[in-house]
């Protein structure tokens, strides 16, 4: 049985836990709002929000509900557009209809829910962060302009308000509710969700085959073969879904999300540039779900997290409830989809090491769209600096090999060397011989090779710009 | 000034296709087609389909009663293929089931033997081999042939344009199910009413009268829903009639992708000859469209790519061609511009290449050709109330263009390999549809006895704002606020025989109509009201926020009082008005006459950064001085601007539809075929609308908007190409559009990319 509230109402049912969230609002609801524009999380016209009961506060964030299975919102809130209309317009939705952030409306509800869980989540409100929750919603007819009218617009209102100064969300949304910016019902569901989690859930007959992180591959994947079955749901479980340092090493939970990843302040102080590369990934939305564990066993050849954390050196911790394996993330993968894992084995936690001294980290990609968008190409480059010498270079490569590629020659090439300008474009060339690019929809294989030694130049761009000069890049050979 | 209607999108209230639930019971529809790109169908084997439980039936063309024919220009194309396929999305036959999982896994155990044909998806190949859709087109001025002597440089090359993927954000789909005396209705997301109810009378070998097909609005058309809609809607009636049940079809992304038609891809030849000071004397180009299998709206489409051969330009010598080419890939269809951005794109690459060669600016290039008033058009009709100039001037002035460069020349020799470019791209649209007769249109407008008012027209709302529009002209009209006022949905048994919401012209015919509709009830009430107030002449009587003025006087007549009066004295309260857009005749076999009732200008300022390391680029900004006339309604024309830019940018840099070499679709996904996200359209997009600008044609003093914005997309191309050229001066160019990051670092690095060991 999964149990959740929707909107105002407590809603119960026996469907299979993999049963799609927004089939089960529109279908089994009948609340048409919410809108399918693609399902494959790469519109936003499906975006709800979900709450979360955790540390005394409800969490909310935005999510694609045609990635969902329903077993992912038991013991929460899900809200959509009907569950945020009041009696009147609320500011942003006053805006977009004077500011013509509005035409067809196909895309509108899912702009609308995706700025209010802005609103009812951040406190101080900056137009740059309201952007970023509107990063995985389309519109084909607006061109943005009107919604980003919009957005300065209904954030000024808001601001006129004075409620930014309060001390927690709950007395901040009691405030909301007062202006009629979300309906009063909000003020109840701490107490339902309370009550809802102190059920003894009974057990789920569960279908071992199907594990489910946040969705946001499997569900992509193979829909209809998971509608049907009940999925178990390892982000359901806190235990997967802790961020902790342990003596030179931070742990990150197998099911913490991207999100949970850039606001973790443990990582942030080590890594801060981290979070900046996150925001290539995916969208908002799909950042609120990925998890890393679903990033590195999904084998894609382009996953960004698995690239970063291939240069960061990262390990995994693989258990299968009897024992535990620890293996160096590079060494996972065996070839394409192919993982050194047992069916039975999933990740618990994945193992990075603090850094010493000084060092050099960054992250490329290169996509066809800047922003929500799978890499044509993306590399990550890892290295401690001392006297101008590098060592524990670690240099990745996505979207060029069948497998999220770790680039042994190159990396070595660098090592405890004194760089100049000749060895970082014999870095580029030969991580051009260290690849198998093909073409396909996001480039051909000419290109990506191409690519990749930019990518490599950019690296040192960033951190030698003076070594990597117009002149010298378009040599070939040294 | 609010659009009314977006009240309800921001509520998530506003009903689409299949959001409609007003059934019991509906059965779910799959469509089964072609997995390849040209064959023989040898046998279908129905039985495994069938046999899983929950399927209700499916369809072949065995099952059309009437004919098996959906094309509307040309009558070249089946709606389930018979014999032969002929595109990778070829319908071949529809499966109904109680539910959608249920018919897509049945389809999927269809079996179909083809015998696979060789297949042309190269417009230059079909050509060679003489597979068109009709013989080519020429439009012609001067006499180019004598004019290249005058000429003292000409240049030559090829431009290639790609497709485009609509992207309405709501998919295509229908509902259909039967009603009494054998009739079916139809809700369609179409933007043409009258052509799903013609089909489905011709498919069902039903009258007209019996096929009621009803439009509440669509989720964006952009031309993807002029004749792409029928197949699905007809598909729909034949099931509902046949099962005699409601029956739904949408279709899912993917599908929609493969199967409907989208832009025309272009491939074409160009020369051009100017004098040393740039005077254009001679130009002569030839257009290979790449047309699908079937015509569709093909050779209207060709004919407009023809029209705008020359953009905002004037050309005194003028040849050209255009061919439209038969291929293996899903019949291209309209789309915003229909094939004008084509052949602006190319007019726009000869002029680049042009000023290359001669070493005069490309945009004073531009300036020194732009059109003026009495200049003639290739087509005959010569410019009247020309803005090309005073836009262009305008937007140098108001946007400060010279500082805009000096900006731009600073950062450059600041930076490396971050370079910054601008571009500047007029725009001159012909306003009317030109195919002449679809120039009509027709209101329906009942005011009710509390004073309330409905309208009926042939416009469908696909979120250009017609019905905001068609309120505003009632509510001037009548004097009363807009509130009162209701757009009724698009409804062939209200309206008639309508022609398809598109050519940018839904305003312009449809406001027309209501202004005239409205204006014969205002005259009644009028007269009324002379009556009433005991005076001779109604002329002296006027309608002011709900009140009756009698010599400019106030009286006691209110709005509401007046409309019950002439309910009791038996005055009609509603009334059908019909337009004809006056003027327009054009001649095919002379290709010359006068086929737009106006044009529409302006002129767009782009400017980029691109990150010449990485083959990257962002658009900075969009400034704009367009000319609407006197603009019915800012909100509205604003969104269709900013909305049309960003599609215009889209089809030039990022969207690239892909096929593989069997004619498969390999961009058929959001996530590998990319629309500008909120990131990817300009940081900043500003429009002016240029003043004092009435136009007599258009209601109220109006013009049309829905296109023209589209194509100052086209300078995105140049400013990220002039980038290109900062930093590699003396780069060596192909006009290949889009120019997506892949192309931009293959340009960049071409040394480098032959040295490439794979
Ligand atoms: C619109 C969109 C945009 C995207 N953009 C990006 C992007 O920019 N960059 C990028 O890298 N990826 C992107 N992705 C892909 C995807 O979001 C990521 O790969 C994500 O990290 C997958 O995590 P998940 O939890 O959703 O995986 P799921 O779909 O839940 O699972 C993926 C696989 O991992 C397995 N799995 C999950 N958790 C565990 C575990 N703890 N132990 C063992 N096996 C497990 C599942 O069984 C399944 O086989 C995008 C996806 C979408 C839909
Ligand atoms: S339907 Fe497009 S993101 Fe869910
Ligand atoms: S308003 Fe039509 S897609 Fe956004």
């Amino acid at each position: 049985m999964t149990r959740f509230i929707l909107n105002n109402e407590l809603v119960e049912t026996g469907l299979p836990s993999g049963y799609v969230l927004l089939d089960f609002i529109r279908k089994n609801k009948g609340l048409t709002g919410t809108k399918e524009g693609c399902r494959e999380g790469d519109c936003g016209a499906c975006t709800v929000l979900v709450g979360e009961y955790h540390n005394t506060e409800i969490k909310y964030i935005n999510v694609n509900s045609c990635l969902m299975p329903i077993g992912s919102v038991n013991g929460k809130h899900v809200v959509t557009i009907e569950g945020l209309n009041t009696n009147k317009l609320n500011p942003v939705q006053e805006a977009f209809v004077y500011e013509g952030g509005t035409q067809c409306g196909f895309c509108t509800s899912g702009f609308i829910v995706s700025l209010m869980g802005y609103i009812i989540t951040n406190i101080n409100y900056k137009f740059e962060d309201a952007i970023e929750y509107i990063s995985g919603n389309i519109c084909r007819c607006t061109g943005y302009e009107g919604i980003k009218r919009a957005i300065w617009r209904a954030l000024n209102e808001i601001s006129k308000l004075k409620i930014n100064s309060l001390r927690n969300y709950e007395e901040y949304r009691i405030e909301l509710v007062k202006y009629e910016i979300i309906p009063d019902y909000f003020l109840t569901i701490k107490e339902k969700l309370k009550q809802l989690n102190s059920i003894k859930q009974e057990d789920l007959k569960i279908d071992r085959n199907y594990l489910v992180g946040g969705g946001t591959d499997l569900y992509v994947q193979k829909l209809e073969e998971l509608v049907d079955k009940n999925v178990i749901i390892i982000s359901n479980d806190e235990s997967y879904r802790e961020i902790f340092l342990s003596g030179k090493e931070i742990y990150i939970g197998g099911g913490c999300t991207v999100s949970m990843i850039e606001s973790s302040e443990i990582i942030d102080g080590y890594y801060p540039e981290l979070k900046d590369f996150l925001k290539l990934f995916g969208s908002k939305q799909i950042r609120n779900k990925a998890t890393v564990a679903g990033n590195i066993v999904n084998a894609s050849p382009i996953g960004d997290l698995t690239n970063m954390l291939i240069a960061l050196g990262a390990k995994i911790i693989l258990s299968s409830g009897r024992e535990k394996r620890t293996l160096s993330l590079k060494d996972f993968y065996k070839g394409y989809k192919n993982l050194d894992k047992a069916p039975d084995e999933l990740i618990e936690s994945i193992i990075i090491q603090i850094p010493e001294g000084k060092y050099l980290f960054n992250f490329e990609k290169v996509s066809r769209r800047i922003y929500l968008d799978i890499a044509s190409v993306n590399s990550s480059f890892f290295a401690n600096v001392e006297n101008g010498y590098l060592s524990n270079v670690r240099i990745s490569a996505g979207g060029v090999a069948p497998i999220p590629l770790y680039l042994k020659k190159t990396s070595k090439l660098l090592e405890n060397v004194h760089l100049n300008s000749e060895l970082i474009l014999e870095a580029a060339n030969t991580a051009q011989r260290e690849i198998s690019p093909i073409t396909d929809a996001r480039g051909s294989a000419e290109y990506k090779s191409l690519l990749l030694r930019q990518l490599i130049l950019a690296h040192f761009q960033k951190f030698y710009s003076e070594l990597v000069k117009p002149e010298i890049i378009f040599q070939w050979e040294v | 000034m609010i659009n009314f209607d977006s009240i309800k999108h921001v509520r998530g209230e506003s009903q689409f296709v299949y959001d409609f639930i007003p059934f019991e019971k509906v059965l779910y529809a799959y469509v089964f087609y072609s997995p390849v790109a040209h064959g023989i169908i040898k046998k279908i084997n129905l039985d495994n389909a069938l046999g899983i439980p929950g399927v209700r039936y499916i369809f072949t063309y065995k099952d059309i009663t009437g004919e098996n024919q959906v094309g509307g220009i040309i009558q070249d194309e089946v709606l389930l293929a018979e014999n032969e396929v002929d595109f990778i999305g070829q319908p071949i036959a529809l499966v109904v089931a109680d539910n959608f999982l249920t018919a897509k896994h049945a389809a999927k155990l269809i079996k179909c033997d083809i015998e696979e044909l060789p297949s042309i998806f190269d417009p230059r190949e079909a050509f060679q081999k003489g597979s068109l859709i009709i013989p080519p087109r020429v439009f012609s001025l001067g006499d180019v042939d004598e004019a290249w002597k005058e000429c003292d440089v000409i240049v030559e090359d090829r431009v290639e344009s790609g497709s485009q993927e609509h992207l309405y954000l709501e998919t295509q789909g229908s509902i259909a199910f039967p009603v009494e005396n054998e009739g079916i209705k139809i809700f369609s997301s179409t933007q043409n009413p009258t052509g799903v109810q013609r089909v489905a009378a011709r498919v069902l070998n039903m009258p007209m009268n019996k096929i009621e097909v009803d439009v509440l609005r669509i989720g964006g058309g952009f031309g993807g829903k002029e004749d792409q809609a029928t197949h699905w809607a007809v598909l729909t009636a034949m099931a509902a009639k046949k099962l005699q049940t409601a029956v739904k079809l949408i279709l899912p992304r993917q599908e929609d992708m493969r199967i409907t038609g989208k832009r025309h891809p272009y491939s074409t030849d160009f020369k051009i000859g100017l004098k040393k000071d740039g005077k254009i004397v001679a130009y002569e180009v030839t257009y290979y469209q790449n047309a699908g299998a079937a015509a569709d709206l093909s050779p209207a489409i060709l004919e407009r790519t023809l029209f705008h051969t020359t953009n905002s330009y004037y050309i005194p010598n003028v040849r050209a061609t255009a061919i439209s080419c038969k291929t293996n890939l899903p019949p291209f269809t309209a789309f915003r511009g229909f094939g004008g951005p084509q052949a602006m794109f190319v007019m726009e690459c000869a002029l680049y290449k042009a000023s290359q060669v001669l070493g005069i600016d490309y945009h004073q290039l531009q300036k020194i050709n732009l059109l003026k008033d009495g200049d003639e058009f290739p087509y005959g009709q010569r410019a009247e109330n020309c803005r090309a100039k005073v836009c262009y001037d305008s937007l140098e002035k108001i946007y400060k263009v010279d500082e805009v460069k000096g900006r731009i020349e600073k950062f450059n020799n600041q930076n490396r390999f971050i370079k910054k470019s601008y571009s500047i791209m007029p725009v001159c649209f012909g306003i009317s549809f030109t195919t002449t007769f679809l120039n009509q249109a027709s209101a329906l407008v009942h005011v009710y006895t509390d004073g309330s008012v409905s309208i009926s027209t042939a416009a469908v709302e696909m979120g250009q704002g017609v019905n905001a529009k068609l309120i505003n002209i009632a509510s001037r009209v009548f004097s009363i606020p807009p509130t009162r006022i209701k757009l009724e949905t698009t409804n062939t048994t209200r309206i008639a025989n309508t022609s398809p919401t598109a050519a940018s012209k839904g305003s312009d015919l449809n406001g027309f109509a209501t202004m005239e509709a409205c204006q014969a009830i205002l005259k009644r009430l009028k007269k009324l009201a002379a009556t009433e107030l005991k005076i001779e002449d109604e002329n002296q009587i006027e309608f002011k926020d709900e009140v009756v003025y009698c010599k400019g006087e106030k009286t006691d007549l209110t709005w509401n009082k007046i409309v019950q009066k002439a309910y009791v004295n038996r005055v009609s309260l509603s009334a059908h008005a019909f337009h004809a857009t006056p003027g327009l005749y054009f001649d095919r076999d002379t290709s010359k006459g006068h086929p737009f009732a106006y044009h529409v200008y302006g002129t767009a300022l782009i400017e980029v950064t691109v990150d010449c390391l990485r083959g990257t680029y962002k658009l900075d900004s969009v400034q704009v001085v367009h000319d609407l006339g006197e603009t019915l309604h800012p909100v509205v024309d604003k969104g269709q601007i900013e909305g049309g830019i960003v599609q215009g940018i889209g089809w030039m840099t990022m969207e690239e539809i892909i096929y593989d070499k069997r004619g498969k679709l390999i961009t058929d996904s959001l996530s590998t075929y990319k629309i500008p996200d909120v990131y990817g359209a300009p940081e900043k997009i500003e429009i002016h609308f240029l003043e004092n600008a009435p136009n007599d044609f258009g209601p109220f003093k109006s013009k049309a908007v829905g296109e023209p914005p589209f194509m100052y997309g086209i300078g995105a191309f140049f400013a990220i190409l002039k980038a290109m050229n900062v930093f590699r001066p003396g780069l060596e160019i192909k006009f290949i559009a889009p120019m997506t990051h892949e192309r931009v670092l293959m340009t960049l690095y071409s040394e480098v990319k032959e040295k490439v060991r794979l």
